[in-house]
């Protein structure tokens, strides 16, 4: 009766990966559909390492199925019981060594990935610097080459590499675009830089990764890659059609609310800065180094 | 932070059904525990056995009945939010009310479960192990256990006066500031933390000397049972980390009530700094409720195969490997800070590098198992179940040690599978082991089979159900905290899984409620000491082992003291210190570590409203127990000789 029961139970999960199966596709894991070198990057060391990690846990999981069938205790099982063996040096060396080369192994690529992963993905292309503010609980983007600001959504030209500089003006968020790369903190009163790319076209899902209270779930923003006259064009028209952000429009989007995508032809100069340095930027002076880097 | 920003609409938390809920059955509770107590004329026996207790063993039977009810509650907590994330677009539960559930959630299971959990082991078992009467610091250790106990009380009370904390477990400043949480709910967070870590550090403390000082004659470092050495890592951590808790907790308390600017940038102060403090804390804090937990599959595993642990030498050294490498893996919780290249690639090896030792340990209990005889009782299957699920749960934090890789997963429902499989599939499994292990030594019976299956069965399946869709979760892009998420991102059906899941767990953990319940009215007596055939000291005496513990203290010769022993009695070889039975030098009860931790409790109630009349209240009252327990030179006692004969003749010994 009781095996029985246990033989019932032991089928549940494998109906819960068929079910699992039929109702997702491969695009929807967005971390394995990169869009970009950076996220391609990523994927290929989270493949890396699930292999490395294999090598060890499906061999653990055998020899554990293997050892409690062999050993487990019957009347008339013929196998060796030797309650004193309790050391083996040559077993030991084994299994202190195959994890030693392991991480080894995964620790050299993590090591240069890391490093790579701070300068620009694609040295030929031009790069372009989009200011990103979290507030409370929407995406600020500032162009500051087009001079124009949008909220909740950013359109970036592909084959080019994007330096998004980031802060916020609300508690620390993370922004975080899977397809294109992973995630970085946005700190107040700090200015971070995170080099991603996009190098096809295409509606990005974003959204923000850290905590920030009551609004929080709905942080959500698109990053539209397009070609680069595209990219221009639309520049140029939110630049004629879109209304102007205001100092005074900036201290009403600061105020904690949800609110749909937004445009502005114009934005205070200087806006992002001065937030960084109010915010306590002013004692940083790592902030004033990536300003000054491309400001 | 001026006081009028708090006043009584705050009090009592209006507005909400499952609130007015919790308010009648508190009540209800209350009323019927009081109600049986005053019917049976149990008030004294509550007050001479349990509350004034010094004893290890019942304190320890204290702190597992709290760490039970803590995970009933931290378990509804998660349920709810299971129900809430079951379908797109919910609407169960509002934000605000779900902010509260994850951080009460997340506080309870580590601080007021996790914790509870493993010293209720650490006190049931140690002292008997190495042969000793108690622990070093019996009346320490009574306050150690009050402060945890008070401090639990205060962090759930906010539920329904005050309004729960709701800035995540970590409580990350600004966030947590005064600036955008006015609410005394972080308050209560601070406070409760506070008061129970101070009992956490005094039991680091009272078993680091009670294991170095206090083992039997003959019991050298290297005759230790396994998870004596897992305890001796566990409290050189919680000496040297949860002091930097309390210096964390401390300024963010000093920031909110006295308009401080330790963490908040403009006054110059710096959020980062909490954040790496509450880390170089919560890491090594991670490994204070594992290792405990590996030290009893040591135990079990070794027992139920019949056979000596396998490369003794080696699961020492991983145990000190992991202790000390753990302090230096804190900054890979936010690898996402930016804080350069060199910095992330130093962490991500010393995370990396704890995967060593951690896999060897693995390797030798399958090799304790191999040419053993495999038993598989209950405690036996926790521990093999334990060993696919923690391989996994090991291997993924290997995948979330790689640095450019975690930019993808963190804050993901990727991290959050992995952490509740090494919490869940570690510590849970590895304290629920212990349980059924040590149950009859704690109350001399044995706990029944049927039940205890049928919940490790739905515990343990319901566990992959549950989490195993969480890991998908983090590839789609799904961050954790949000109480609500949108249909097309095909996240909808993973998650309804994960909700089955869950309450798969949920019915696990009835099953295994129902299962005790059952035994305490059924289950069979054991009446040989030694149900198990163990190998370690505790099963050389009676179950429920006499409150002296040992009638004669044992001189051990060998690891696997009892084993070696039970092999010479049979071999007709009597073991040495056979001699006379004196008499037993014991510490006498004392209501006073109640009382000082009740007075903790009252302090802390009025720093979390403002009410300094109160808060001087309370400490004046601690200050007086300080006082008079530096006065009391009445705090032991002798038990003569034929009390001792007469309570082993109890037990059919001489």
């Amino acid at each position: 009766m009781k095996y029985k029961a246990a033989r019932w139970l032991r089928m549940l999960p494998v109906g819960a990966a068929c079910l699992l199966l039929s109702g997702c596709t491969r695009e929807q894991f967005l971390v394995f559909n990169p869009a970009g070198p950076v996220g391609r990057i990523e994927m290929h060391l989270i493949i890396l390492s699930m292999v490395l990690i294999g090598i060890v846990v499906v061999p653990v999981m055998l020899i554990l199925w293997y050892i409690v069938h062999r050993f487990r205790d019957r009347p008339n099982n013929r196998a060796p019981y030797r309650p004193e063996w309790s050391e083996n040096r040559t077993l030991e060396i084994i299994w202190w060594g195959i994890p030693i080369i392991i991480i080894g192994i995964l620790a050299v690529n993590t090591v240069h990935d890391t490093f790579r992963l701070t300068r620009p993905p694609e040295p030929t292309g031009k790069p372009l610097t989009i200011h990103v503010t979290s507030l409370d609980w929407k995406w600020l983007f500032e162009y500051p080459d087009q001079k124009i600001a949008t909220v909740n959504y950013c359109y970036i030209p592909t084959g080019r590499p994007i330096q998004f500089v980031l802060t916020a003006d609300a508690p620390m968020n993370s922004f975080w675009v899977p397809q294109l790369g992973g995630q970085e903190y946005t700190m107040p009163g700090m200015a971070m830089r995170l080099w991603l790319e996009a190098d096809k076209p295409g509606t990005y899902f974003g959204s923000g990764a850290n905590f920030t209270g009551r609004g929080y779930a709905h942080m959500k923003f698109d990053v539209i890659a397009t070609s680069d006259p595209e990219f221009s064009q639309w520049a140029a028209k939110v630049r004629q059609t879109a209304p102007a952000l205001t100092r005074s429009g900036y201290t009403q989007l600061v105020k904690q609310s949800v609110v749909g995508r937004m445009s502005f032809s114009s934005f205070p100069p200087g806006l992002f800065q001065e937030t960084i340095m109010r915010e306590g930027g002013m004692y940083m002076k790592h902030d004033i180094s990536v300003l000054d880097n491309k400001a | 932070m001026p006081d009028d920003t708090l006043n009584v609409s705050h009090f009592l938390v209006t507005g909400d059904p499952l609130i007015y809920g919790a308010d009648v059955s508190i009540v209800v509770v209350s009323i019927a525990i009081v109600a049986v107590l005053t019917y049976y004329r149990k008030w004294g026996w509550l007050w001479r056995e349990w509350l004034t207790t010094v004893d290890h063993k019942k304190i320890g039977i204290m702190y597992m009945i709290a760490a039970l009810l803590m995970l009933f509650r931290g378990g509804v907590d998660a349920l709810l939010m299971r129900m809430q994330l079951a379908f797109p677009n919910t609407r169960f539960l509002e934000a605000e009310h779900y902010n509260q559930i994850f951080t009460t959630h997340g506080t309870i299971m580590i601080l007021f479960m996790a914790m509870p959990f493993i010293f209720a082991m650490m006190n049931i078992a140690v002292p008997l192990m190495i042969g000793a009467r108690d622990v070093a610091f019996p009346y320490l250790n009574a306050i150690s256990f009050w402060m945890f106990f008070f401090g639990a009380m205060l962090f759930n009370l906010s539920f329904v006066i005050g309004g729960s904390p709701d800035a995540g477990w970590t409580s990350y400043p600004p966030l947590a500031e005064s600036d955008f949480n006015l609410g005394p709910g972080e308050n209560y967070y601070l406070l409760a933390l506070q008061i129970s870590g101070i009992g956490s550090i005094a039991t680091g403390i009272n078993f680091f000397v009670t294991i170095l000082k206090m083992r039997a004659p003959g019991m050298t470092l290297m005759r230790m049972p396994l998870f004596c050495w897992a305890i001796l890592a566990t409290s050189i951590l919680i000496i040297f980390v949860f002091p930097v808790l309390t210096v964390a907790l401390a300024l963010l308390l000093i920031d909110r009530i006295a308009g401080a600017h330790f963490f908040t940038m403009l006054g110059g102060g710096n959020p980062m700094m909490y954040i790496n403090m509450f880390w170089i804390w919560g890491h090594p804090e991670v490994y204070i409720v594992i290792l405990p937990a590996f030290g009893i599959f040591s135990e079990v595993v070794a027992t139920f195969s019949g056979k000596r642990i396998f490369g003794y030498a080696s699961m020492v050294a991983s145990l000190m490997a992991i202790a000390v490498i753990s302090y230096f893996t804190w900054v890979h919780h936010f690898f996402t800070m930016g804080a350069g290249p060199g910095v992330n690639s130093f962490f991500a090896l010393s995370t990396m590098i704890i995967a060593i030792p951690t896999g060897v340990k693995i390797f030798n209990w399958l090799a304790t198992m191999y040419n053993g005889r495999v038993r598989v009782t209950v405690p036996m299957k926790w521990a093999l179940g334990f060993i696919p699920n923690f391989a996994v749960g090991g291997a993924t934090g290997v995948m979330l040690s790689v640095a450019p890789a975690d930019y993808q997963y963190h804050n993901s429902y990727f991290l959050i599978a992995h952490f509740h499989q090494t919490l869940i599939g570690g510590v849970v499994f590895g304290m629920l082991a212990g349980m059924y292990y040590w149950w009859p030594k704690m109350f001399g019976f044995v706990l029944e089979e049927r039940y205890a299956n049928w919940g490790f069965w739905w515990f343990n399946i319901g566990f992959y159900v549950c989490f195993i869709p969480q890991y998908l979760l983090g590839f789609m892009g799904m961050t954790r905290r949000i109480y609500t998420y949108p249909t097309g991102m095909g996240w909808s059906t993973l998650n309804l899984i994960s909700t089955i899941g869950a309450f798969m767990m949920g019915l696990g953990f009835l099953f295994i409620a129902a299962g005790i319940v059952y035994s305490i009215f059924y289950g069979e007596r054991d009446t040989t000491g030694d149900p198990w055939n163990g190998r370690t000291l505790e099963w050389s005496v009676p179950s429920p082992a006499p409150h002296y513990n040992f009638a004669r203290i044992p001189v051990v010769t060998s690891r696997d003291a009892w084993w070696t022993m039970k092999k010479e009695r049979k071999q007709g070889v009597l073991p040495p210190g056979e001699d006379e039975i004196r008499p037993i030098h014991m510490p006498k009860n004392s209501g006073r570590p109640f009382i000082l931790s009740l007075s903790f409790f009252v302090a802390g109630f009025g720093l979390v409203f403002h009410w300094y009349i109160l808060t001087v209240i309370g400490f004046s009252a601690v200050a007086a127990c300080l006082l008079l327990r530096s006065f009391d030179y009445d705090t032991d006692y002798y038990i003569p000789v034929d009390e001792i004969k007469k309570t082993e003749a109890s037990y059919g010994r001489s």
